[in-house]
């Protein structure tokens, strides 16, 4: 067994006045796709934002590689992917332009290989096309392309099959199998039926008040 | 059941430096700005309008306007950076651009000076170049608008740097713009003295160059202090959000 890269050990969110979970110890291994499930509401994006390290609002312990995660922020950030809600695109910039700044703050990759990733996301033709001209789906694309060039062992990913049509949640099913395959780690949350043999659960929330 | 393959973990070097992620923080932010330019316009068209009606409004005289004309201009720079202040995050916050920078590698602080720097450079620095032309239509002398221009150049990056902590910590909520006013304006009040002293010693021939090394320091401390509290204020705003 490998080392955990991310361990949670009894965190607890409260929001709201509202517990959202307690005593949650989560390892995230390389080579697993976790997937966090739970009712609308339950605190799965907080989790992720948690894991992300985007909200510092809990309490408990985040072990990056068996370590502290704040006294080696910059190593985990350096290695952690995270997608969220928001794609992050700037509607005023291309397709070209927002993944080229994205990925400037992360690794150097020359503009063909993104050029080839946009097209790989099926948006070949609109590299130099505004954002804003873009339906949202093909908008979660640009953001998604970012995963044809990532590096970082770790991704985090909230809702990522959010208005991707058939087609492209089957190829993004596909690199996220591949991904795992070949050692990295993934966190998702997804209401989109998308099952592993070999996946983790977390499961939040208990009420299950399911009122549609 | 873990497999064996395993990628590996990124070493520092192969990261991208603090620098080249500032360079690109800021040339988005010129990007973006220049996409939209009304965004651009609406402070420099405020700081022309309200310093074109103060003679309409209150008195064309000489006498008066050399007088006040200083304080008019540095009245109207400051409300115009606090009106653009707002979009200095907001755009991004609801993009979600900005978490995505709070997760890069570098040191927030430094991508946060770099997104305060590209905000002075797109509001600040328009506003020093309109200067001249409306200090001589308050018949400010040529000594006084040299000094004028110079106080502006030294104080409007300090109006942005520590704007953008207020504009940080009010990211959250959802009408922002009293909140924000109510605390930015007292951090902005020793910038506005300094700024109209300045102008107002170099017409009455004084010496200012004292007054001038203070706004140098105010200048300095802002660049160094300003961006922590900022980032810390992001963290804060991402937090709750």
């Amino acid at each position: 067994m490998s080392e955990p890269l991310l361990q949670a050990v009894n965190l607890q969110c409260e929001r709201d006045d509202r517990i959202l979970f307690r005593d949650l110890s989560v390892s995230i291994l390389p080579g697993t796709l976790t997937r966090v499930e739970g009712p609308n509401g339950s605190g799965k994006t907080t989790l992720l934002r948690i894991l992300a390290g985007l909200n510092d609002s809990y309490s408990g312990d985040l072990l990056w590689r068996g370590r502290p995660r704040h006294a080696y922020r910059e190593e985990f950030l350096r290695n952690m992917l995270y997608l969220g809600h928001r794609p992050g695109i700037k509607p005023l910039l291309t397709p070209m332009e927002n993944l080229r700044t994205l990925m400037a703050g992360r690794r150097y990759v020359t503009d063909k290989v993104l050029w080839q990733a946009l097209e790989g996301t099926g948006l070949g033709g609109f590299q130099n096309v505004p954002s804003r001209n873009l339906s949202a789906g093909q908008q979660r694309r640009v953001a998604l392309a970012r995963l044809l060039v990532a590096d970082e062992p770790l991704w985090i990913l909230d809702e990522i099959f959010t208005a991707i049509d058939i087609h492209g949640v089957a190829a993004l099913e596909r690199l996220l199998v591949e991904r795992v395959a070949s050692g990295g780690a993934i966190v998702v949350t997804t209401h989109h039926d998308f099952n592993l043999p070999s996946m983790h659960r977390v499961t939040l929330g208990g009420r299950h008040d399911h009122g549609l | 059941m873990a497999s064996e393959a395993k990628l590996p973990v990124r070493t520092p070097e192969e990261s991208v430096s603090a620098l080249s992620a500032m360079k690109a923080v800021f040339s988005r932010d010129l990007k973006t700005a220049f996409r939209q330019p009304q965004d651009l316009l609406n402070p420099l068209l405020f700081f022309v309008m309200v310093v074109t009606l103060f003679p309409l409004g209150v008195s064309p005289e000489v006498a008066f306007l050399r007088e006040a004309g200083s304080g008019i201009l540095w009245v109207a720079a400051l409300l115009s950076v606090l009106l653009s202040l707002d979009h200095l995050y907001r755009h991004d916050f609801n993009d979600g651009t900005l978490e995505q920078l709070v997760l890069q590698p570098q040191p927030l602080f430094l991508l946060v000076l770099a997104k305060s720097l590209a905000h002075w450079v797109l509001t600040g620095l328009p506003l020093v170049m309109l200067a001249p032309v409306l200090g001589v239509m308050v018949h400010l002398e040529g000594n006084s608008v040299a000094i004028l221009c110079l106080t502006l150049l030294i104080g409007t990056p300090v109006l942005s740097l520590i704007g953008s902590i207020g504009a940080a910590l009010t990211l959250g909520l959802r009408s922002a713009g009293v909140l924000l006013s109510l605390l930015i304006i007292p951090l902005y009040i020793p910038v506005l003295i300094f700024g109209t002293g300045t102008v107002m010693a170099a017409s009455e021939s004084a010496s200012v160059g004292g007054q001038l090394a203070l706004m140098g320091a105010f200048l300095v401390l802002a660049l160094t202090l300003a961006p922590f509290a900022s980032a810390a204020a992001l963290r804060i705003s991402l937090s709750n959000s």
